[in-house]
């Protein structure tokens, strides 16, 4: 079972000799199999959650565990999809999605089947030995997510992983990951700052305050997903209508918009 | 003022002005009598000893058999600098524990010339190989590892992050994402170091060698042969010239294939 528990996490940064709160208190749980989305005003903290879950950054105070285990390191059982793709630009598209693969003692033979599969997967039939700077942002991105998937992780954590993307390109890779969660679902931890990309992926929807970041609410989206049959939609557009979802968003909008800072004039 | 490009042919044109505008002068100021002929031999002078050396053994070798000897000392040099130099500038890039012994060692010792060595490469070795490949590699070695470093160190964290978040232990980061990450600056130092280990050489066969363009030039100057002198000055320049060019074609092509 792979679920990720943070427990009375705080974080605390030191810049110029003073600390400052990133994040303060935070206790939520990720349960096996569900795809959580953390979305809050810049600053928040949503990366830093992410960070210490991947094991790149350390809580201050509580405790991060990954199915049991508190996180020291990182490790392929949490599998990172990063907003700028960080796909090795000296690596082919085969290369970059066999990287992991190669440190887990795997028969070429198996290694070779399996990422096959996952370019399949993707739509990435013919790209095998092309470069990252050869494809587009979108292509790039299939690459990137392919090369967590393909570690079959218990954990999968993406970092505003559609943020660099274009609207169009978007849409389509939203629709492919929720098409890939279904075929193969995953624990999920996912940070976005678009409140109808959280409500249309995730099961729960974590709202963050200003910094320093605290769980304002969480939202249950996977209830009203499943009472109102969002899936029987094939499009993005057409969930987005429902009056259901409409009602979720803006809910969540109202919470984001009560920590905005007054503009000043 | 706005720099133009310029076309191939006023490039060769400007180029080959450089050359005939130095060569002028230095016909005419030996060709005038105001400077002694030993003093200054005229350019047709030289250009007949050169010939004459590549045809005439001196001090046991020919022009090129000499370029041969000295160039077998330079490859073994510039070669161990390298082969040490990389992977100790890469693993100090990642080894704050490392960088901390190295690097205050390294930045005294990298202040003290080549030529410096001398003493103790005629001690240590006499007139063999190892002085002059010591004395080469004491030029070569620095720049070999601080472009590594350099390069290491500024690989961008997001591709060590995503190795580590792959799965990937020390000796996969060094040798899979900095290793590549740093090549544009490894070949920016190899450059540098080919510069410097090939002029290291000349002084290390001023000295302890007994064969080798230096050792021609010293044996020229004992002679009294300043033409020879010069000679061998030109045969450095056009090997150092080809070195340089060399290294800076492997540049062009990897920056090209960067994209």
């Amino acid at each position: 079972m792979s679920n990720i528990v943070f427990e009375r996490v705080s974080r605390q940064f030191q810049r110029d000799g003073l600390q400052f709160p990133a994040l303060e208190d935070v206790s939520f749980e990720v349960r096996d199999r569900e795809f959580v989305a953390i979305v809050g005003p810049s600053g928040c903290g949503k990366t830093t959650c992410l960070r210490m879950a991947a094991g790149l950054e350390f809580p201050s105070n509580g405790n991060v565990r990954v199915a049991g285990q508190t996180v020291t390191r990182p490790g392929p059982d949490r599998s990172v999809v990063f907003q700028q793709f960080a796909l090795f630009p000296w690596k082919t598209v085969y290369q970059n999605i066999e990287f992991g693969l190669r440190g887990k003692g795997m028969a070429q033979a198996q290694r070779r089947e399996r990422v096959t599969r996952h370019i399949e997967l993707m739509g990435l039939q013919g790209y095998d030995s092309a470069y990252p700077h050869q494809l587009s942002g979108g292509m790039q991105q299939r690459v990137a997510i392919a090369r967590s998937y393909v570690l079959d992780p218990g954990v999968l954590l993406m970092d505003e992983p559609f943020g660099a993307l274009d609207a169009q390109t978007r849409t389509v890779m939203q629709e492919e990951l929720i098409r890939l969660s279904r075929v193969n679902p995953r624990t999920v931890l996912f940070i976005t700052h678009a409140v109808d990309e959280a409500v249309y992926l995730a099961d729960r929807v974590v709202v963050l305050t200003r910094r320093p970041g605290r769980i304002r609410e969480i939202v249950d989206v996977a209830a009203v997903r499943r009472t109102e049959n969002w899936d029987r939609h094939e499009r993005i557009e057409e969930v987005m209508e429902q009056p259901s979802f409409v009602h979720l968003r803006t809910g969540i909008w109202r919470l984001l918009r009560e920590q905005q800072q007054p503009a000043r004039l | 003022m706005t720099q133009a490009v310029l076309s191939r042919r006023e490039f060769f044109r400007l180029t080959a002005a450089g050359f005939l505008g130095f060569f002028g002068v230095w016909a005419v100021l030996a060709a005038s009598g105001l400077v002694q002929t030993l003093f200054l031999p005229s350019p047709l002078e030289v250009a007949g000893k050169f010939f004459e050396l590549t045809q005439k053994p001196f001090v046991g070798y020919t022009l090129q058999q000499h370029l041969l000897s000295s160039f077998g000392r330079f490859a073994m040099g510039f070669g161990l600098a390298v082969v040490i130099g990389i992977p100790l500038g890469l693993l100090m890039g990642w080894f704050r524990w490392l960088d901390r012994i190295v690097t205050p060692l390294f930045d005294a010792l990298r202040f003290v010339a080549p030529i410096a060595w001398v003493p103790f490469a005629a001690l240590w070795f006499g007139t063999g190989i190892g002085g002059p490949v010591l004395i080469i590699f004491s030029g070569a070695f620095p720049p070999c590892v601080i472009n590594a470093y350099r390069g290491a160190r500024y690989v961008e964290v997001r591709y060590i992050e995503a190795a580590q978040t792959l799965g990937a232990g020390h000796w996969r980061i060094i040798t899979e994402v900095l290793l590549p990450g740093s090549i544009p600056s490894i070949v920016a130092g190899l450059r540098v170091s080919a510069g410097l280990g090939w002029q290291s050489l000349i002084g290390a066969e001023l000295i302890v060698a007994s064969s080798g363009i230096g050792y021609l030039m010293v044996k020229g100057q004992s002679n009294l042969s300043t033409s020879t002198v010069m000679s061998g000055m030109i045969a450095i320049g056009i090997v150092g010239f080809a070195i340089d060019l060399l290294l800076r074609a492997l540049e062009a092509r990897i920056e090209r294939r960067g994209g």
